[in-house]
């Protein structure tokens, strides 16, 4: 990665031109209040001549002298000469044949010359008399006229024209300061932004690229899974196929003990094809090709359904089910094996986790969630209230802490290895449950305290249309 | 480095990084205060409305480095705020030297390396090379409670390459020999590279004793 370049300007916060850091009009209004304070005329120079603020009063003088033929031409000349006076060391004076003067002053900033400013015409105060190179300029001079055009010309002091130049280049310094600082803030806001932004460009196609990566391993994750679990099962169901008809005896009469070993193959090939299966499932939910048969259903049949399925589990194990069914639960479109397996996978796992002497509550309610206004703007009119069913499943277990609930549903998670050995369980069950709920545009939330069980909620939506 | 042969004009550029809050723009109101008028320019400040540095301050100075020539040194800070990295970068770009400002608490030693690696790299990113940047290390702040003592900051001088220096900016202790102590290392390297005696004439020692006699530092002292 390498820095997009700033220019020169911006690198050593240069100013190359006067006209890029000072306001044309501001300029000219503080030369022309100057003007008025001093009645001295003022204008301001580029490095390269160009003028960029005027504020001055042609003086009888100068009218005088210009309606002359040969005063016309010494006048051009000498403006021209002044104009074109670039001083280097500090300011400097030119004279005129009038007896005024100009004072040219350069305009430094930072340490560099940008331009300069002229005062004058202004007569020193010491002047008295019509000076004779003025007579001499042209011959129709007249010098009663002379005297009397001069009159109007500004008297000034030698140590008052000093003040006000030193005084105009603090101004001036201060006006340059103000633009440049204005200048380099913008300039350095749209470089910074500019900067940024491509840094994030650079970022965001590092992400993108990590994310195909990560997406195309997902694919060969998925496909590996999808063929293991394939090439798994064809043995495995042989492996079943024939431990049952060795355990009906189609090969000939068992032994107790052959009869036994028998059982103990087919139950761990079941298991294995059970856990296989889920693999499978699990896989199919995260790739989203896994096909929903819905039809319609009754939460509270579903629930009692649930409870006859476990009942024999329970008794066997000392636990007592109890179940709670609101009268008036709407009606659910789901797959039914899907959500029986969901139900069945919870209650599995609470049989599992309640102690002998404990109880299975099974809880079908409705509910409501308001969707659609997430941040309350416009709340009023954007919020859609929509009736739920929510199927809950609470065990007298050892609860599950706080900070493990949200993991319990990732894949192969377990809350601690020893509890896999203890209960059994690939860790797999709470991961494919929460993606068939979602699959059916519903949640799954666990709620538990360590120690006081655990209540599993399954949260779906009720039936888009009861008559459907 | 901008040098314009025509105006014999030689410009420098010296940027002050660190982490935020080291005394970065601490520094350069110091060298304002304690620099002769002549010489020094305004300090610009670029700063955000409670008094942190947003873009960068601007110090320029301007001396008279003998045969004609003007040097002009621009002092930059940059922001010490994390968030602000795209603007360090920029600013950082075309340094003829660093002064890295660290804090000299204990409790930043982290923030100072965290801060000197993000120059290091900073530097990679704007095409220069971190080992042939001169950069001199002031540590600041060694008015404050619990900060690293002397022996230790001697002891890892010695350890280290760069140049040293201890500092307390808001008294104005330290600063001025940092920064002569800077230019003379740039200088160097500026001479190495573009053989500045041979061009304009300006022999190496004189230059330095000059600035250093303008900036009012007697000798560089670590």
């Amino acid at each position: 990665m390498s820095g997009a370049a700033i220019g020169a300007e911006l690198e050593l916060a240069e100013v190359a031109r006067l006209e890029d850091i000072v306001d044309r009009r501001a300029l000219n209004e503080v030369c022309r209040s100057f003007f008025e304070l001093f009645s001295i005329s003022l204008r301001v120079f580029t490095r390269d001549g160009v003028m960029l603020a005027d504020a001055h009063e042609e003086r009888e003088i100068c009218r005088y002298v210009n309606s002359l033929g040969d005063g016309r031409r010494a006048c051009s000349a000498l403006v021209t000469e002044v104009k074109r006076t670039d001083p280097v060391d500090g300011p400097v004076v030119h004279p005129c044949f009038t007896g005024a003067e100009y004072r040219i002053v350069p305009i430094v900033y930072q340490g560099k010359r940008l331009g300069r400013f002229v005062l004058g015409p202004y007569l020193p105060a010491e002047t008295r008399e019509v000076p004779r190179k003025l007579l001499v300029i042209d011959s129709r001079i007249d010098p009663e006229k002379a005297r009397e055009a001069l009159s109007d010309m500004p008297r000034v002091r030698q140590e008052t024209v000093d003040r006000i130049g030193e005084h105009l280049s603090r101004t001036l310094d201060l006006i340059l300061f103000s633009g440049h600082r204005a200048f380099l803030t913008s300039h350095m806001h749209v470089a910074s932004v500019r900067e940024s932004f491509r840094e994030l460009a650079e970022k965001n196609q590092r992400l993108q690229e990590a994310f195909d990566r990560l997406k195309e391993l997902d694919r060969l994750k998925s496909n590996f899974l999808a063929t293991v679990s394939h090439e798994l099962r064809t043995p495995l169901t042989s492996i079943i196929g024939y431990s049952d008809m060795l355990a009906t005896g189609i090969a000939g009469e068992m032994n107790t003990e052959q009869q036994e070993f028998v059982e103990t193959i087919r139950n761990k090939g079941d298991h294995l094809l059970a856990l296989i299966t889920s693999l499978l499932d699990l896989n199919k939910l995260e790739q989203g090709s896994m096909r929903l048969h819905r039809e319609v259903l009754d939460a509270g049949a579903l629930v009692l359904d649930l409870k006859k399925t476990m009942a024999p589990a329970a008794a066997k194990k000392g636990v007592s089910i109890e179940t709670t069914i609101e009268k008036g639960l709407p009606k659910l479109h789901v797959d039914p094996v899907r959500i029986r397996q969901v139900l069945f996978n919870i209650a599995e796992n609470a049989l599992k986790f309640s102690p002998p002497g404990g109880t299975v509550k099974m809880i079908a309610r409705s509910a409501e969630s308001v969707s659609g206004a997430e941040d309350g703007f416009g709340a009023v009119l954007l919020a859609v209230p929509e009736r739920r069913v929510e199927i809950g499943i609470i065990d007298s277990g050892m609860g599950i802490p706080a900070e493990e609930q949200e993991k319990i549903f990732d894949a192969f998670y377990q809350v601690d290895g020893g509890s896999t050995r203890e209960h059994g369980g690939t860790g797999l069950g709470l991961s494919i449950v929460k993606r068939i709920v979602e699959a059916h545009a519903g949640t799954v939330r666990v709620e538990s305290e360590p120690g006081r069980g655990a209540a599993f909620w399954v949260n779906l939506p009720e039936l888009d249309d009861p008559s459907g | 480095m901008q040098l314009d042969f025509k105006a014999k004009e030689l410009t420098i550029k010296l940027v002050y990084y660190g982490p935020a809050l080291s005394g970065k723009t601490t520094n350069l109101q110091s060298i304002h205060e304690l620099v002769s008028g002549e010489s020094r320019g305004r300090l610009m400040t670029l700063e955000t409305k409670d008094d942190r540095t947003l873009f960068f301050d601007l110090l320029p100075l301007t001396l008279q480095a003998g045969r004609g020539v003007q040097v002009r040194i621009k002092l930059f800070t940059v922001p010490g705020q994390v968030i602000h990295n795209a603007t360090r970068r920029l600013v950082l770009q075309g340094a003829d030297g660093v002064a890295f400002i660290a804090d000299s608490q204990r409790g930043e030693t982290k923030s100072n390396a965290a801060a000197f690696v993000n120059l290091r790299q900073n530097l990679v990113d704007n095409g220069l090379d971190p080992a042939r940047m001169p950069l001199v290390i002031q540590f600041n702040k060694r008015d404050m409670p619990d900060i690293r003592t002397d022996a230790e900051i001697d002891d890892l001088a010695r350890k280290g390459k760069e140049p040293v220096y201890k500092a307390v900016a808001l008294r104005g202790q330290g600063v001025l020999e940092t920064l002569v102590g800077l230019l003379e290392i740039a200088w160097k390297r500026i001479e190495r590279e573009h053989q500045l005696s041979e061009k304009l004439g300006l022999r190496e020692d004189v230059v330095i004793d000059e600035l250093r006699g303008r900036l009012g530092v007697k000798a560089a002292r670590r």
